[in-house]
């Protein structure tokens, strides 16, 4: 404690004298270590691409899975500590559920959006809690309202996004997203987009294994969240592969 | 329990109509048209055999698209309709637009259900959303809930039953709309001794909700054998 600044990032509950509440800033930091995650909200629906890295050979495929079904028409993809994450999907879908016994009807994301947000703020204000080591992503689609899709922060912060990317690689996914129009594409094009980018953005030399986890929120899927069909997600992982390759060998002939 | 009533209706001095419960011995209605919903009731508050109130208002405002008819218990109905309104208001700036007539007919099950063993209280929840337009949920004793396109409650409807069914007709214009509630409302309240008094109606549409009243002597007349 010796100069200014210091010893006010112990506790969540104290703000540092330039107005900065420092164990919110470490969770940020903590999200932006884990695997890419996009969310893509076009025309008829929302789609969620995950980068899950995998750190160890002896997990069986599909181990620890990333994206969650919070209620049959809201999908979650999440980056940061998968722990953390649990904590936060049980409490969107307790939240969903309770908004269905009482009001008879599936919970508007908007809602269920501001009761998340509100629950994962309340850990950035007390000196006994630390925040969540999160960012989650959510969406929906429903005949009436359309797309809609929000991502949250460990601060608390929401916004809804048309388009949104965050984890190790956010900055390269959202360069890639800000090229596609995202209102006039259709799902099963930004299936084949998301594929793209998550490989493209990931990093062969720092981390060696990954799995790329696919859903969708849909029209087609009657506005149902689910795992896209494993043929139309080794479809779009093919042409992923496919893309890259072309941007290597051009890279070499560029030499 | 017969012999009793029997007694106090026969016995001027009894004092049952002291004890007894306000009651909406009732008839309410809803009916969906090609733009809303119709709803009416009569107006008769009785108290056993006395009138308590004859120009009762049986038909609530919830929200300003949302209106329910009461029939049962006039303090419990009241009561369940001012917890339902406060809920909505409530649940209306969390949304920040007006709630589904689901919503509130879903808000009015949970209380009727949960307490179905201490409520007496037959509901109509009728009103119109921009989802699906204009809509009807019963809620009868004990808490279920059904849409219906068009329902009846209280004690005055099982005399007319038959006359909605042979005369309902999906689609209908407002105004073939209103004269099938009156019509109905009049025959229920000429046969069922604790309905009567005058015919509240609503309309409601998109615009919200267009109150009226039919004094007793303008009502339609029908065969009174």
């Amino acid at each position: 404690m010796s100069s200014i600044g210091t010893g006010y990032d112990l506790s969540a509950s104290q703000f540092s004298p330039d107005g900065r509440v420092f164990q919110v800033e470490y969770a940020a930091k903590a999200v932006e270590n884990s695997g890419t995650v996009i969310g893509l909200r076009g025309k008829d629906g929302v789609v969620f691409a995950v980068e899950k890295l995998v750190t160890s050979k002896l997990y069986e495929p599909g181990a620890n899975k990333r994206i969650f079904h919070v209620d049959e028409h809201v999908g979650m993809a999440v980056a940061g500590l998968i722990s953390d994450a649990r904590q936060i999907v049980e409490t969107a879908r307790s939240e969903a559920s309770n908004y269905r016994s009482q009001y008879g009807i599936p919970v508007p994301l908007k809602y269920l959006n501001e009761r998340v947000s509100m629950y994962m703020h309340a850990y950035t204000l007390y000196s006994a809690v630390r925040p969540y080591g999160c960012s989650v992503v959510m969406g929906t689609w429903s005949e009436y309202d359309g797309p809609q899709m929000y991502m949250l922060d460990p601060s608390g912060v929401s916004f809804s996004y048309f388009g949104c990317a965050v984890g190790k690689a956010k900055q390269a996914a959202k360069t890639e997203i800000e090229k596609l129009k995202l209102a006039d594409m259709s799902v099963k094009d930004l299936v084949k987009e998301a594929a793209r980018i998550i490989y493209l953005v990931h990093d062969e030399l720092k981390d060696k294994q990954f799995e790329l986890e696919l859903s969708w929120v849909c029209a087609a899927s009657r506005g149902r969240h689910e795992a896209v069909s494993r043929a139309v997600a080794a479809e779009a992982e093919g042409l992923a592969r496919q893309a890259l390759a072309d941007i290597e060998d051009s890279d070499e002939g560029d030499m | 329990m017969a012999a009793s009533i029997i007694n106090s209706y026969s016995d001027p001095s009894s004092t049952e109509w002291m004890n007894a419960p306000h009651s909406t011995g009732t008839s309410i209605m809803a009916c969906e048209f090609n733009g809303g919903v119709v709803i009416g009731a009569d107006s008769r508050t009785t108290t056993g055999v006395y009138i308590a109130n004859r120009v009762t208002d049986k038909l609530t405002k919830i929200t300003d698209n949302i209106y329910c008819c009461r029939s049962g218990s006039a303090a419990d109905t009241q009561a369940i309709a001012d917890i339902v309104t406060y809920h909505l208001n409530f649940h209306k700036m969390e949304l920040g637009e007006e709630p589904l007539v689901q919503t509130a007919a879903s808000i009015f099950r949970e209380l009727c259900y949960n307490y179905r063993d201490s409520l007496m209280a037959g509901i109509l929840v009728a009103g119109w959303d921009k989802r699906l337009g204009g809509q009807i949920y019963s809620i009868p004793i004990g808490g279920m809930v059904s849409r219906q396109a068009v329902s009846i409650g209280g004690s005055g409807s099982s005399y007319v039953y038959g006359y909605v069914d042979a005369n309902f007709k999906p689609n209908m214009s407002k105004e073939d709309a209103v004269k099938f509630v009156t019509n109905t409302l009049t025959l229920a309240m000429l046969r069922d001794g604790s309905s009567g008094g005058v015919v509240r109606l609503g309309v409601i549409t998109e615009a919200g909700v267009e109150r009226s009243v039919i004094l007793g002597d303008q009502l339609p007349k029908f065969y009174e054998g």
